[in-house]
Order: structure tokens, then sequence, then C-alpha cells
């Protein structure tokens, strides 16, 4: 989410409190990321090695191979580091 | 009207008693302890409901009030000189996450060299923390103020923390006779607290989570909207409270202003001992005048520049010292109030009192007579002029 999308001081609850549970999932945390980790479908054999090391809850599981959840992933490039065969690239984000 | 014999902390505590507060964390420090001495004799003595938690520190003292706070209870702490030190990042948090603790503070220095006595150095040091200040003269303003406090502090418009200032051995530990209300007539004045969120385990809320660039920005400003608020407010507290008590308060207390040419502006009980010079000035036709802050932050500027850019010079005396730089802190708040007007007075700081030295009233009549001399001449030869300090 953009900066300017988000709801100002005047719309905010006051002293940074959070009145309803779980909001989190609306928390996008991806937008820290400056590499972003690209999936070459064709090399990933589904071992799922990447999916056991993400610090977070990025990497989901598909049929055959495996997706990375932008919204969340902060790219860190564990996955591309472990991943043993060579199948995730680490890609400058572009502004 | 009854009348009680107490002690500045006595006062305080007498009038946390009646406001019914439910929880009360503090940690003993001199010159504040009888407060909270006073205040736990109460709760022995089944004459409150008030659960007293005894801490190991004042940075427990004010966490707990923060938690007490965030459930929607009534809180009150007090401290001074190396408590407030020690509580001063949990200042930060109970102002940001606005909760509405009254606390009293019997000013005293701040080590090293250790000392026991006045100044407002410990204060003044926090005085960026987000919480409302104010500044009394003797018992019974300490009492009324106390009372007020609660008021302010819990208003939905402002929802910020208070702390009730006097001066340590001064005003804590002098007894005077303090006019005290009914029980009742408190209760009614208070009313129950309505916060505008608890921690309810019925009704989930997230307290004190990360806030990142995106957010952090947005809500320092609320505190600042807050703090704009108070003015406002506390006319109307001050105007309720009239009502009840009989005795008028505001954001500062003016005395020979309607023609006075040179002033004197300070807190505390200072002002007692400069509205008697000023009194006795003025009967040799002299025309000076006192202006005393009730309310140090937010700053009252609107009402200090009208209270004083009719002046031709000003002393203001800051019984604190900030280290390099250009004036004591009240009197850069007074210059950078000022700064925006035509018509404005010279003005001068004098820096007094530190370690709880007495100010006499020969010392204040050397500030007129220096401020008189500054009116005719217009030039201030000397800036910041050390009161008392041996050369």
């Amino acid at each position: 989410m953009k900066s300017e999308e988000k709801p100002g001081w005047k719309s905010l609850p006051i002293g940074a409190v959070l009145l309803e549970p779980g909001s989190s999932l609306k928390y996008k945390t991806g937008d820290w990321r400056a590499f972003r980790p690209v999936v070459e479908k064709e090399k990933c054999v589904n071992c799922l090695l990447c999916w056991i090391y993400c610090p977070d809850a990025a990497i989901q599981r598909k049929e055959k191979w495996v997706e990375v959840n932008y919204d969340y992933c902060k790219g860190c490039g564990i996955c591309a580091k472990e991943c043993p065969k060579d199948a995730i690239k680490m890609v400058e984000e572009q502004k | 009207m009854t009348i009680v014999g107490l002690t500045g902390d006595e006062a305080v505590a007498y009038a946390v008693k009646q406001s019914k507060v439910d929880i009360v964390a503090a940690y003993p420090i001199t010159p504040q302890t009888i407060m909270v001495e006073r205040f736990s004799k109460y709760v022995a003595d089944g004459e409150v409901q008030t659960e007293y938690v005894c801490v190991e520190s004042e940075h427990s003292a004010m966490s707990a009030c923060v938690g007490a706070s965030l459930t929607g209870a009534r809180v009150f702490t007090a401290t001074a000189s190396q408590g407030l030190a020690l509580m001063h990042e949990m200042l930060y948090i109970a102002s940001g996450l606005r909760c509405p603790i009254v606390m009293g503070v019997a000013n005293r220095a701040l080590s090293a060299p250790i000392n026991i006595h006045g100044d407002h150095s410990d204060m003044m040091a926090s005085r960026d923390c987000g919480w409302i200040q104010v500044y009394v003269e003797n018992a019974q303003e300490a009492y009324d103020w106390t009372i007020m406090a609660f008021k302010l502090a819990e208003d939905k418009e402002v929802q910020l923390p208070v702390s009730v200032n006097l001066d340590g051995f001064i005003l804590s530990h002098s007894m005077e006779g303090v006019d005290v209300l009914e029980d009742g007539v408190v209760s009614k004045f208070l009313q129950l607290r309505k916060p505008l969120f608890t921690i309810d385990p019925a009704e989930p809320v997230t307290v004190g989570a990360l806030c990142l660039p995106d957010y952090y920005f947005e809500f320092k400003r609320q505190q600042v909207e807050a703090m704009l608020n108070v003015p406002r407010v506390l006319r109307n507290v001050n105007k309720e409270y009239r009502g009840v008590a009989g005795r008028n308060y505001g954001v500062l207390e003016a005395f020979g202003m309607e023609d006075a040419e040179v002033a004197i502006l300070c807190l505390g009980s200072t002002a007692g001992t400069a509205r008697a010079v000023a009194r006795k000035l003025r009967e040799q036709r002299e025309k000076v005048g006192v202006v005393k802050l009730w309310l140090y932050r937010p700053f009252p500027t609107e009402d200090v520049v009208v209270a004083l850019r009719r002046l031709k010079a000003l002393a203001v005396l800051d019984r604190a010292v900030s280290f390099g730089a250009p004036y004591g802190a009240l009197c850069s708040d007074v210059v950078s109030a000022l700064h925006t007007q035509q018509e404005k007075p010279q003005v001068f700081n004098v820096i007094y009192g530190l370690g709880g030295r007495d100010i006499e009233p020969s010392d204040v009549e050397l500030v007129f007579k220096e401020a008189l001399k500054i009116a005719e001449t217009g030039v201030v030869k000397e800036p910041v002029m050390f009161l008392g300090v041996r050369e």
C-alpha cells in the first residue's frame, strides 16, 4: 500500500491501539524488499527446502513447484541460497 | 469550609484519596515520600478501596501504572529527582499509549553531586515526554490541581498523563492551612473514568504493536493535537472547579500586569516571594508585575504573549539549567512565544535556586531593579544572570 493510501492521524485510533484481532494479515510487509526471489518452475523439483527455510511463511506450495507470496516476502534470499537446484534467482526490485 | 493543616505532600495524598483512585504504584523517594507514605496509610486503614502496588523501582512503578491505566483504572503515582530520571523511558510509553495517569512530583535537584533539595531540573529534563505539566505555588494549589489533574487527563479530547509539580521541601514539607472539599463534592466533580478503550479479554485489542515509518509519525501527530486541546479543556475544568471550590485557576496567574512595565515570570513557590516584593515596589510607584505559569506543558503560548507583549522588560526565572543552551528551558519557551510579535519586551534569564538554594525577597528585588534598568536603557548587558551563586 502506498503511504498516501493509508489512514491519516485523524482517523487512526489513538495510542496506536489495534481494535481488531488478527489484523496483521492486512499489514503487507513485502515492501521492505530490495531483491525479489523469482522461481524458475522448470528447474524446481518441489523438494520444499525453501518452504522449510523461509523465516516468514512466504513460500507457497503448489502441485509441482513453489510460488512466493510477495505481500510478505522480505527478500532475505535464504530460499535462493538453500535451493539445491539453483531454481530461485534474486532479482533487484525496480522502483 | 473545612481547613486542615497539611504539607504539600499530604495535600496531594488527601486529594488522591478523595479522587477515588483505583491503583497506586509508587516507590518512595525524598521529598515525595510523604505522598505515598500517607496514601499507603489510607490503604492500610481501609479508608480507600485502592490497590497499592509496592514495586522495586520507579521504572517498575510507571510500568505498573501504564498497565493499570490501560485496564481503564484511575491511576496515581509520585516521584522526584532520580526516581523521575529512572522512569524516563516509561514516561514516553505512558503518554504514547495515552494513559491518563496523574503523578505528583516533589521537584528535587538531580545528582551529581547528590542533593535532596528543591529545584526543577528533574521535570525540566523530562519536558518533552508528552506529559502535561502543572506547577503549583502552595499546598492549597497542590490539593486543587491534583483533583483537577484527573479531570483534565481523562477528558476524551486529552487522554494524556499529567504531572503536578511542587517544589521539594519548600512545599512538600511545609504545613499550611488547606481548604479541603467534602468527599462527595470531589466524587461528583470527577465522576468515574470513561476510558476510550480497555484491555479486556472479552473484547481483545492489541496495545504496543510495532509501528514503523509508515505509521509512527501519525501517532505522534495525534499526541500533538491532544496537547493543543489542553488549554480549551482546562478552561472548562477550571470553570467547573471554581463552581464547586470557589477558587480561580487558569493557565497562568498575573499580578500587577494591568499597568506593569517590567515583570518576573516564574513557576511554583517563587511566585509568592516575587509577588510580595512586587507589592512592596508598587507601593513605591514602580510599575512591576509577576506572571506565574500554572501550566508549563503544553506551553500556553497565546496567554503568555497576551500577558507579556506590552512590557518593556521581562525577567524569566529558571530553577534549572539547560547546559549549553542559550537560556534555561522556561526562558527559551518564553522567547520562542514572543518571537513572532512586533511588540515585545527585552527579555533576560535568571538562573536561580539550584539544589534548593533559597531565593529571598532581596534577591527578587535585585532582579526587579535589573529589569527596571533594562526598561530604562533598552539594553540587556547580561542575557543570562546567575542569581545567588558565589564567584
